[in-house]
């Protein structure tokens, strides 16, 4: 696991007198839904990214205190270990069964899943279908990079034909391994899917875009409109085996060409 | 005044739920439990809890964490290879300290086996069943009426001690109708309220709660484990339950639970009209189990006489309370065979 060099502002900061050279420090401070630690992600990863926008919109929508999320098994598995509120864990790919029993009983929080591609596409693959056709009225944040890091790169049913990954090493052969799956397009056909939106965090554009997106599914999710699911095309460097830079590259031109990025359903 | 209701065990299973306060039923149907799944459905519905029918036994016993996880009674209720399925979601449940009951109306097995009455999941109860050293209590009614007053129970007990309590029951007990007598203001004075300061509720006014079994500094899990073990250990010393009679006047003692405990009785008292000093010892509690008992009863008694509908698991452990002190035959049928109490009755007469 590689750390972070880069010294985390404190929210101390904030409450300082505001000069011009402090501007800077207030821009980036640390959303008060943020723990104030270092990430265990790798340089590049999207994960830390999506993790402060889920906690910059916790904040704006002033839900913190109300706010249950479920943290999956992947590389995110120790979420609750950087968001400052109510968090558990969950069965792998049963992230949205454990939200459905939080929400049913609770349904004044707000409670999301935050799940990887194996997560969400793979082994719980019956459960985002089955929540999502009840119609629970929660929001999934679904973070997509292809591959599996936590358990060294193997394929995702997300990995697009041809990758090279741990269990692909000739690259992802279509006859032998299958398709692709584009599950925010499968869930499109369900009534009780409200909102699906798939973005992106490979350039500043795609993180505001990624967090109006965001938003909007957590305001879906207050509105009591029902089941709303964000995906995002996240890089993961160490397992594509290039540079952060060249992977937001491979978002920007291969990957959002065959996931494109965009609105797949608003009530 | 008592009133007296005709129920199935399975229907019984239910009003103790609810007569508990249980909020939250999940389950997906299985034969032969599926009066249970049909009646919290109507339950559920009445008393303003939440039903939900699950689109598999992964995800109900996960719903029920969720719930659990909120701070709500929470149960789910399947058969066999059902159970076979929650075994992982029942292993969170004890890892991250979580209340919540599961019923296990047995039928016939391995694999798909038949929906007959069994007995054959009593090692996946008692011994683990999910990954990891931990245990749960794990009790088997012999009644329709123990049906409900067990699961009423199991609640309190899940609760107090912050872990999954299992309803080991089997097809018999959940298809058969009796007499249940009933005076829920009893049960609503027993019913015990246990506070949730560990639930996710929102973080208003505190830190935030995090419910997780993932340990990976060094030696925290291993200390975590301690923890549950010295939780273990006390639920041994107190929640032990069992039945016995006779006991210091017999000869041979039939041990035998669940529904098989009540052919046995039978059996035991048609052996005593025969002159021969039979007795059965029924254990209530399989997890904790009746060690102790057994250990007293073994300087007297010449014989004891497992009968279970398997073939042969709760014997091993009536075998480790001996400690070889007495001998321990067994009888048992198997694939939803149910012992006749004759077939019993000649095993006794053997023995004598």
């Amino acid at each position: 696991m590689r750390k972070s060099n880069q010294k985390p502002v404190t929210r101390n900061q904030k409450k300082k007198k505001i000069n011009k050279s402090q501007v800077e420090n207030l821009i980036f401070s640390r959303p008060r839904s943020m723990r104030d630690v270092e990430m265990h992600y790798c340089a590049g990863c999207g994960h830390g990214l999506v993790h402060r926008l889920i906690c910059e919109t916790i904040d704006e929508l002033g839900i913190r205190e109300r706010t249950i999320g479920v943290a999956p098994v992947g590389c995110a598995v120790i979420a609750y270990d950087y968001w400052d509120f109510d968090v558990t864990e969950a069965a792998h790919g049963r992230t949205p069964a454990v939200a459905t029993g939080i929400k049913r009983v609770r349904p004044e929080s707000i409670v999301f899943s935050y799940q990887g591609d194996g997560d969400l596409a793979a082994i719980g693959t019956a459960e985002i279908i089955h929540t999502a056709n009840r119609g629970e009225n929660i929001t999934v944040i679904f973070v997509n990079n292809g591959v599996y890091g936590m358990t060294g790169g193997q394929m995702a049913p997300t990995t697009l034909a041809g990758q090279v990954t741990d269990t692909t090493v000739e690259g992802r052969n279509l006859k032998r391994d299958g398709y692709p799956l584009k599950i925010l397009e499968m869930m499109a056909v369900l009534p009780g899917a409200k909102y699906l939106e798939r973005t992106s965090v490979h350039s500043p554009q795609e993180v505001l875009r990624t967090k109006r997106a965001i938003k909007k599914a957590f305001q879906t999710q207050i509105d009591n409109r029902g089941f709303s699911m964000v995906e995002v095309l996240a890089m993961c460097p160490t397992y594509w085996g290039m540079s952060p830079i060249k992977s937001a590259d491979r978002i920007k031109n291969e990957v959002s060409t065959f996931y494109p990025i965009g609105v797949v359903k608003s009530y | 005044m008592k009133k007296k209701i005709l129920m199935c065990g399975n229907d019984a299973c239910g009003e103790g739920a609810v007569l508990a306060g249980c909020r939250f039923y999940a389950g997906y149907p299985i034969t032969p439990q599926n009066e249970l799944t049909s009646y919290m459905s109507k339950r559920m519905n009445q008393t303003g809890g939440v039903f939900i029918q699950s689109e598999s036994e992964l995800a109900a016993i996960n719903m029920v964490f969720g719930a659990s996880v909120a701070g709500a009674r929470a149960m789910t209720s399947s058969s066999s290879p059902g159970i076979s399925l929650k075994q992982e979601g029942i292993s969170y449940l004890a890892a991250c300290e979580l209340p919540a009951v599961i019923v296990n109306v047995q039928r016939g097995g391995p694999g798909l086996g038949n929906i007959a009455p069994a007995q054959g999941d009593y090692f996946q109860a008692t011994k683990g069943g999910g990954h990891g050293d931990y245990n749960m209590i794990v009790l088997a009614p012999a009644s329709v009426e123990e049906m409900m007053t067990l699961t009423y129970e199991a609640f309190d007990l899940a609760d107090k001690y912050r872990n999954p309590v299992m309803i080991l029951a089997d097809g018999l007990l959940g298809q058969m109708m009796e007499p249940v007598s009933v005076r829920s203001s009893e049960f609503g004075v027993r019913s015990k309220k246990y506070e949730k300061p560990w639930a996710l509720t929102g973080c208003r006014g505190r830190k935030p709660n995090i419910i997780r079994s993932l340990l990976l500094a060094e030696g925290a899990l291993e200390e975590h484990n301690k923890k549950l073990q010295e939780k273990f250990g006390r639920m041994r010393k107190a929640e032990v339950r069992y039945e016995v009679s006779n006991e210091k006047d017999s000869d041979i003692m039939l041990v035998a639970y669940g529904s098989c405990a009540r052919i046995a009785r039978a059996a035991a008292e048609k052996a005593r009209s025969k002159g021969i000093k039979a007795a059965l010892l029924r254990p209530i509690s399989l997890w904790p189990f009746p060690s102790d008992i057994l250990g007293e009863l073994s300087g007297q008694v010449k014989n004891f006489l497992v009968v279970e509908m398997s073939a042969g698991q709760m014997v091993e452990d009536v075998r480790l309370g001996v400690e070889g002190r007495a001998k321990v035959d067994f009888y048992g049928r198997m694939g939803g065979g149910i012992p006749t109490g004759e077939e019993i009755l000649n095993k006794i007469e053997a023995l004598a």
